[in-house]
Order: structure tokens, then C-alpha cells, then sequence
């Protein structure tokens, strides 16, 4: 397996341009600062220029004086004092304007991420840089033993299936799995002609009783004494949120030893892309479609991770797989309070054929729907209260996650008002139960654009869903 | 008979970038490069620390011999080629030997054109190109106390400032009216020529050498003024030449260096050429034109190794772009792009200030060209503006004030 590295990422959005991680840098390394911020296009906007440690540096290759290397351990681009000639040419090679000359001395500087530990980033107060650690995280798991068959059948870029791996990999082999129906065993989990799609023992519960079946499985192990079992479920969020919901908060109620992993790709995807609880407002599904009347659902989504909040569960966190760095820390904090109570997981899934998402924007969308506030990163122990793992401050606005996702396509102004709102109304809250202080967001001072079930009688009669029984 | 798929004749930076884009694609295609050098692979452009004892010889090597068993690729040292036969595709060595190849790279550089002077075939002269001429350059210039140079382009001035600081008395021939003709413009030469004036550094702007004779072991160099300029040592900097000679015969097409298309492949099938021995598209002119430079021989390379590989997705290359980093007396010359222009169709924005000048270049509002003495800039962001034509719009007064920040900005909200 090749080797992945650690990078330094900046997000724009998020910097004020105080210019602490310059001093920082500056501090650090007694001269000028290998990383610089720049007055952006418009007044309060910033942009950076800092070393990429490029896979195929062209700084390295016009080098004349072989004092550029890049380091295949660290994947830092090198300089060696020594054999550099200070001439200059590696400065014509970047593109990014992250190797030049000190004006004290003239030699050229670069970014060495100290080590690992980047003073820039420590001194950043705003979020804007941070120490990504997906490099360390492809190279510690990329070399555990994968527990799925490895012909899953999940539709391509599917995001529920780099979650079904990326946790079972973590858990390991010592676990039992339920997987309810949903995409989950559609794909192969639970197997073909009587051989099961994981290396752990895996079962298919009915979408309505996985939680109690777990509860009597964990029960029995521990009265047998084999309490190392993680005792786990991987369920979608109809059978978490709807068909489930009474078995999951009757397990949590009791606090029953499992860890519970909700995959939300907001509906019921394997089964033709039908509306959950977990569908947000304004979303085209296959019941509730978009056309001259219904303009899809007209319901906002109940939040399942709060609810489970206001169960006071062992251990309750969201997480997406755009920051796998957090997923994994959550992941080793909900496997650990399993043993202790009613451990909640719940990880956000686009899904690009039910969201209408190109394969290979699915990532991004986990990206954008964070940064938007759309779902929010957050953990809650009943010991420690809830915090954010991820600020939402300074978020970008709803309708750019939104214009990215098919399925959100017909909104109008004023849906896309109505789920701003939405959105800034749960943060708030969030922020209240996190103890941080937060007064109403203006968009909740006015009424939102529409009730999420529009008035019938001031309007034409609206069926609220196409499909009745 | 020795044999491979790739076949790469040179040795520096062309043929070590087209070694690593045809591994990049093809992990186990037979490879070998020949190099008429007996050493590891080195920079010509790294030569003048070897002679001023900056860089030890055994330093500057760029890649070592693990490298080419990780790689897979043979390396065959002190193997000059002698001649092409593109029909048979076979390379013949100095010594008699033939390799056979699938595809070629023609990467031998340039060699130094030593100009028709008369008598200086008849005098002992120094050259820089090699390693060798290097660590010779480096123990005479111990043993003298004058030296003569001709030519006042990088090589010359570089070694002209290494055997001042020596303790030499140095005397620079130059045929044009400035220093570093063709990178700079006459306002920057100036401060150079300052600067080697103020070191005791004689510079004959605007003069021939039109003789030269022996001297008790040193040269006597007659100028078109008729002044004698006598020396211990003389070293010929007056420019190179691509180092075409071996291909004489092969069909290989030839003007200046080989002739090269938009992805170095040249008249004859199944060969490319790359780096200073090619003659291919230059960004501003649209014309072929030998430039001789790191960053063009490492992208002419890259593009060739592709190509060789069978890579059907390149996109044609735009050309190369003049880049010039230069450092007298620990100063800072750089330039990129036409940064020399003049005339019709070029806004021009000199800033000359008592410590540090700098020269825009403007075209239709975008940038083509910028000089600075004193004043490094983000080159590789200043190429990136020229080669991607991004037109400054209302940033024009900001960038020419700061062109390092607002190049940054600019590139950053690119690359985003």
C-alpha cells in the first residue's frame, strides 16, 4: 500500500485575515513567514499561498543544485541549506507562490509543517487552517482487514458503502451486525445463496425491531461473559427514524449496550427513493414529486441525533465522511461507550442516485452540506453535555450546498428561504444546549416563507403526499 | 545488442522529467538513458557553485544510483552517441556499440559555441558546461591572477564574479551594449554592470574580440578598439550551441536545435527531443525557438515522456516561457516572460527606486513580461498570469504596486 500524508487545508470562508498564523510562522521559524495571507476580491475575503507539498513537484524538478527532495516518509518537500545555490530558479516552478526568497538573507523559504505539529494552524483562531488528517488515517486503516465481500453492489460513488467499510474496518472482527433492510444488505452485506458479505456474523433483522433484537443478542453475550463483543447495527434512516424509531428509543430508554450507526441518506433509497422522516423539506422524492402542484416534500426532517439527545444516550454524535479525521474519533468514542450504555452514531450518506448527485461530487456534497450548517458535527456524553466537534460559525449560504444537489432543483426563493431558516433555527438551538451564546437568528424574526404544512384553506387544496394507501 | 522500449540520450533535467512521466504511465517498459557524462546526473546550471567551491562535485548530483534500480531504468555513463539510424532505430556509441530502441529521446544539451575568433583555436581556453570544466576551471583560476572573459551572458558573469572574489583581476568582453543581452533590459543591466564595476570587475560593453594570441602561458585578446586585454586564464562564455553533430544524416529535421512539434515529437518517427538540444514553440512569438532554460527543458520532457508513452490525453503545449533567476554579489535579478519589450503594443511601467527597480510589461491589460533587480518575485505565479493570458481588469493599478500580493490572491482564488 502506497503511503498518504497529512496536509495543512485553508478554508477561506472562515478567515478574517488577523494574520496570527503569519506571527506564528514567523515566531517559529525566526524569519519571514512561509505561509502568507492576501486581501481577497472583496472587502473581508482572503486568500493563501503556502507550500502544497505537491506529489509531483515542479519546484523540485527545475531545481539545478538536487537541494529540493520530496521526503517519501513525510511527503514534505525538503530543502537541504546545504546544497542550495540560492538561485532562485524553484521560484519559477510554484505556481502557488509557497517558495521564496526571504527578504532577510535571501535565501528561499518554504513550509515544513514543523514537523507534524504546524504552528500556523495551533495559532489559527478562526478555523480557517487546519491539520487534515486523512493522510494518517489512510495509512493506519488502509491496513486493516476489510470485513465486507468485495463485490458490494452499491450504485457508483455510493457514500454508504465507503461508511459500511471505513466503520466495520475500525470495529474488527470481534462484533455481531444487523443490518435491517434497507441499502445496506440490498448491497450484500447479509450476502448471496447462503453466504453472508461480511467476515463478522451478520443478521437481517425486519426494519422494525433491530434495536430489541440487538438488546437480547448483547443481553446473552453478557450473561456468558464474552463482553468484548461490540454489538452493532447498521441501519438506514427509515428504519432508525420511522419504522425503527420505537425499538431504538425503547433501547436507549433502557440503555441497552449497543452501538447503534444510523447511515442518513434521507429516505428510502434501495426501495425507489421514497420520503423518510429524515427527508428534508422541499426534497423530491418519489412520493413526494415535483410538478404543478407539490413542489416536493413539505415537511422539514425530524432531527434524529437530538432526539436521542433528549434520550440521554451513553454517547450521541453526528459525523460525515468528509472529515473522516472526526468520524474516526467518534467512531472510538461510540465503540467504547457501547460497552457502557446506548451508544447513537449517526452519519450523514448522500446518496447520488436518490439526490441526483454525480458520483464523484458525493464527497463534496458531505463537504457542503457541512459547511452550510445544513447537518452539523457535534457530540454529546450525558457527562459532558453536547459541544461542536465542528464550528458553525461563519457558514456558507444553504442555497450553495442546495444549487449542488439535484434533488433540490425546482426550489424557489422561497423554499430555499424557508430551509435557511430551518437550518439557522437548529443551529441556534445547538448552540443554546451547547451552552455557547446564541440569540435568534434574524431569519426566525419573520415568519418563514412557508409553513413546512402550507395553510389548505388559503390555498387550493394541497395533497401533502401523491401515495395513499 | 543492447536494447530498450525507451531510449533517452542525455542526462539532465529533460531526460530525468521524461523518465519519470513514461514511469508514470508505463511502470515496466525496458528503459536505459545514455549520457556522454562519467558521472551521475547533474545541472550545467549548478557549474558555477562547483567552480566557486559553493557546491562540492560529489553534491550535486540530482539523482542517484538507487534512484535508476528503483525506476528500472538502466544508466549508462561515459556512452557518447555518435550517430542515429532512424530506419533501423539504432543508436551508435563512440565506442562501436549500438543500442536498439523502440522510442528515442533526443536530450543531449548544448555545448558551448566557441565563436570564429582568430587565433583562439590556438590558445588554451576554458569552456563551462561540464562537471569536469568545473573542477578545472576551479584549480587554474587558483594558479592565476588574470583573467580574461568573453561573453557577458549567465555563464560569463557568473564566473566572472567567482574569479573577482578570488582575487583575480577580471576583464568581461562583451559584443552587446549590456549585460545579459536578450533576458534584461538596459535599465536592470545597469545596476548589474554597477555592481561588477564597484568589485574592481572590468566590463567592455559593446566591444569584439577581433584577435587572440598566446602569451607566456597566459592570452593576449585584442579588441575592436584595438585595446590588448592580457590574462593568465580565458574562459569562452559566448553562448551554446544544441549538440546536433551525432544526428548529421539521420533525417532528423535541424535549424537551430531539432526541430519539435507540440509534443516534441520530431520529423522522424518514434523520436522525440527535449531540452536544450530542441527547437520548439516559444509562448510569445509562436515561433520555434532554441531556449535553453531549466523550466522548459523540465516541461518539454514531461510532454515528451507522455507522448513516448502512448498518454493520448496531453493537451498541445502552449510554448515556453523565457525565465531568468540570476544572483550577483547575493542580489536578485529575475525576469519572466518578455520582460525586455518595447514598442507598439506593450504598456510599459518602470519603477526605479534607489534600492530596488522593477519592470512591468503589459499587453491588452495583462501581464507579458516583468523584470525586478532587488525585488524577487513569486516567478512561477508571474508565469502562470502570462501563460493563462488573465487579463488584470480593475486590478491593474494594484498589481503593478504589488504584483507579489495580488499574484497571490489571483492564483489562490484560481486554484480554489
Amino acid at each position: 500500500m502506497s503511503i498518504a500524508f497529512d496536509t495543512i487545508a485553508f478554508r477561506a470562508p472562515k478567515c478574517d485575515g488577523c494574520g496570527e498564523c503569519m506571527k506564528a510562522c514567523s515566531a517559529v521559524k525566526q524569519g519571514a513567514s512561509r505561509i502568507s495571507i492576501v486581501p481577497g476580491a472583496s472587502a473581508g475575503a482572503f486568500e493563501m499561498a503556502l507550500c502544497r507539498q505537491c506529489g509531483d513537484p515542479k519546484c523540485v524538478m527545475v531545481c539545478p543544485a538536487g537541494a529540493l527532495t520530496k521526503n517519501g516518509a513525510s511527503g514534505v518537500i525538503d530543502w537541504s541549506a546545504d546544497k542550495c545555490v540560492d538561485c532562485l530558479l524553484c521560484t519559477s516552478g510554484c505556481a502557488y507562490g509557497a517558495i521564496s526568497a526571504d527578504p532577510v538573507g535571501g535565501r528561499v523559504i518554504k513550509c515544513d509543517q514543523c514537523g507534524g505539529d504546524p504552528a500556523c494552524v495551533s495559532a489559527c483562531p478562526s478555523g480557517a487552517l487546519e491539520w487534515g488528517g486523512a493522510g494518517s488515517i489512510y495509512n493506519r486503516f488502509g491496513e486493516m482487514e476489510d470485513m465486507f465481500v468485495p463485490g458490494l453492489a452499491g450504485c457508483q460513488g455510493c457514500n454508504s458503502e465507503l461508511i459500511m467499510r471505513h466503520v466495520m474496518r475500525r470495529v474488527g472482527r470481534n462484533s455481531v451486525l444487523a443490518t435491517p433492510p434497507g441499502c445496506i444488505p440490498g448491497m450484500g452485506s447479509v450476502g448471496y445463496n447462503g453466504k453472508t458479505g461480511t467476515k463478522v456474523p451478520v443478521f437481517h433483522p425486519l426494519l422494525t425491531n433491530t434495536a430489541s433484537m440487538l438488546a437480547g443478542i448483547r443481553r446473552y453475550y453478557d450473561k456468558v461473559g464474552r463482553k468484548d463483543i461490540v454489538v452493532m447495527a447498521l441501519a438506514g434512516d427509515g428504519g432508525t427514524v420511522d419504522c425503527g424509531f420505537h425499538a431504538v428509543s425503547g433501547a436507549a430508554e433502557r440503555g441497552e449496550k449497543i452501538l447503534y450507526v444510523c447511515v442518513d441518506n434521507e429516505g428510502y433509497m434501495n426501495t425507489g427513493m421514497q420520503r423518510s422522516g429524515a427527508t428534508p423539506y422541499g426534497s423530491w422524492t418519489s412520493t413526494t414529486p415535483v410538478g404543478d402542484k407539490l413542489k416536493g416534500k413539505t415537511q422539514d426532517a425530524k432531527n434524529m441525533p437530538m432526539i436521542m439527545v433528549a434520550h440521554r444516550a451513553a454517547y450521541v454524535a453526528t459525523a460525515s465522511t468528509a472529515y473522516m479525521e472526526e468520524l474516526y474519533d467518534k467512531l472510538d468514542r461510540a465503540i467504547e461507550a457501547s460497552f457502557k450504555g446506548f451508544s447513537y452514531l449517526h452519519i450523514y450518506s448522500p446518496c447520488p442516485t436518490g439526490w441526483r448527485v454525480a458520483s464523484n461530487k458525493v464527497i463534496e456534497a458531505c463537504r457542503m452540506s457541512v459547511e452550510s450548517n445544513f447537518v452539523t458535527l457535534w457530540e454529546y456524553t450525558p457527562e459532558a453535555g453536547l459541544r461542536f466537534t465542528r464550528s458553525p460559525d461563519r457558514p456558507i449560504p444553504v442555497v450553495d450546498y442546495a444549487r449542488t444537489i439535484g434533488k433540490y432543483r425546482h426550489l424557489d426563493a422561497d423554499q430555499l428561504a424557508h430551509i435557511q431558516a430551518k437550518v439557522d433555527e437548529q443551529v441556534a438551538l445547538l448552540k443554546r444546549l451547547a451552552g455557547e451564546v446564541a440569540t435568534a437568528p434574524a431569519a426566525l424574526a419573520a415568519a418563514p416563507a412557508r409553513t413546512s404544512t402550507p395553510d389548505g384553506a388559503a390555498t387550493p387544496p394541497l395533497r401533502h403526499e401523491t401515495f395513499r394507501p | 545488442m543492447p536494447e530498450a522500449k525507451y531510449l533517452l540520450v542525455g542526462s539532465s533535467h529533460a531526460g530525468l522529467e521524461a523518465l519519470r512521466a513514461i514511469r508514470r504511465l508505463d511502470a515496466d517498459g525496458s528503459m536505459a538513458m545514455l549520457t556522454k557524462d562519467s558521472q551521475l546526473p547533474y545541472s550545467p546550471t549548478v557549474l558555477p557553485y562547483v567552480m566557486s567551491g559553493r557546491s562540492k562535485p560529489d553534491a550535486v548530483i540530482l539523482r542517484d544510483r538507487a534512484f535508476f534500480d528503483e525506476t528500472g531504468c538502466v544508466y549508462a555513463p561515459g556512452q557518447a552517441a555518435q550517430s542515429l539510424d532512424t530506419k533501423a532505430r539504432l543508436v551508435t556509441l563512440a565506442d562501436g556499440v549500438q543500442w536498439r530502441y523502440e522510442r528515442l529521446l533526443i536530450a543531449t544539451g548544448a555545448a558551448p559555441a566557441i565563436p570564429p575568433i582568430p587565433g583562439l583555436q590556438s590558445v588554451p581556453f576554458h569552456v563551462l558546461r561540464t562537471l569536469d570544466d568545473a573542477v578545472n576551471l576551479r584549480t587554474r583560476m587558483g594558479l592565476a591572477r588574470r583573467a580574461v572573459v568573453l561573453g557577458a551572458g549567465l555563464v560569463g558573469l557568473h564566473a566572472a564574479e567567482t574569479l573577482a572574489e578570488a582575487g583575480l583581476a577580471v576583464s568581461v568582453i562583451e559584443m552587446k551594449n549590456q549585460v545579459l543581452p536578450g533576458y534584461i533590459d538596459a535599465k536592470a543591466s545597469e545596476r548589474i554592470e554597477a555592481a561588477f564595476a564597484s568589485h574592481g570587475i572590468k566590463l567592455l560593453l559593446g566591444r569584439t574580440a577581433t584577435q587572440v594570441a598566446a602569451l607566456d602561458g597566459g592570452v593576449s585578446v585584442t579588441t575592436d578598439d584595438g585595446r590588448a586585454i592580457e590574462g593568465d586564464m580565458l574562459l569562452v562564455a559566448t553562448g551554446v550551441k544544441s549538440c546536433t553533430e551525432w544526428l548529421a544524416g539521420s533525417g532528423v529535421e535541424i535549424d537551430r536545435g531539432v526541430l519539435v512539434d507540440d509534443r516534441m515529437r520530431t520529423s522522424a518517427a518514434d523520436v522525440w527531443a527535449a531540452g536544450d538540444v530542441a527547437q520548439g514553440l516559444d509562448f510569445a512569438s509562436g515561433e520555434r525557438q532554441v531556449l535553453g532554460i531549466i523550466p522548459t527543458a523540465v516541461e518539454q520532457g514531461r510532454i515528451a515522456g507522455f507522448d513516448m508513452a502512448g498518454d493520448a490525453k496531453q493537451k498541445p503545449w502552449a510554448g515556453g516561457l523565457p525565465v531568468n533567476t540570476y544572483r550577483f554579489f547575493g542580489r536578485p535579478a529575475v525576469s519572466v516572460g518578455q520582460a525586455a519589450a518595447e514598442g507598439d503594443g506593450f504598456e510599459v511601467v518602470e519603477q526605479e527606486q534607489p534600492r530596488k527597480y522593477r519592470r512591468i510589461v503589459l499587453a491588452d491589460n495583462r501581464l507579458v513580461g516583468i523584470i525586478t533587480v532587488d525585488d524577487p518575485f513569486d516567478a512561477g505565479i508571474m508565469g502562470e498570469l502570462i501563460r493563462r493570458r488573465v487579463d488584470l481588469g480593475a486590478m491593474k493599478d494594484a498589481f503593478l504596486a504589488d504584483p507579489t500580493q495580488v499574484g497571490r490572491r489571483l492564483m489562490s482564488e484560481m486554484w480554489r
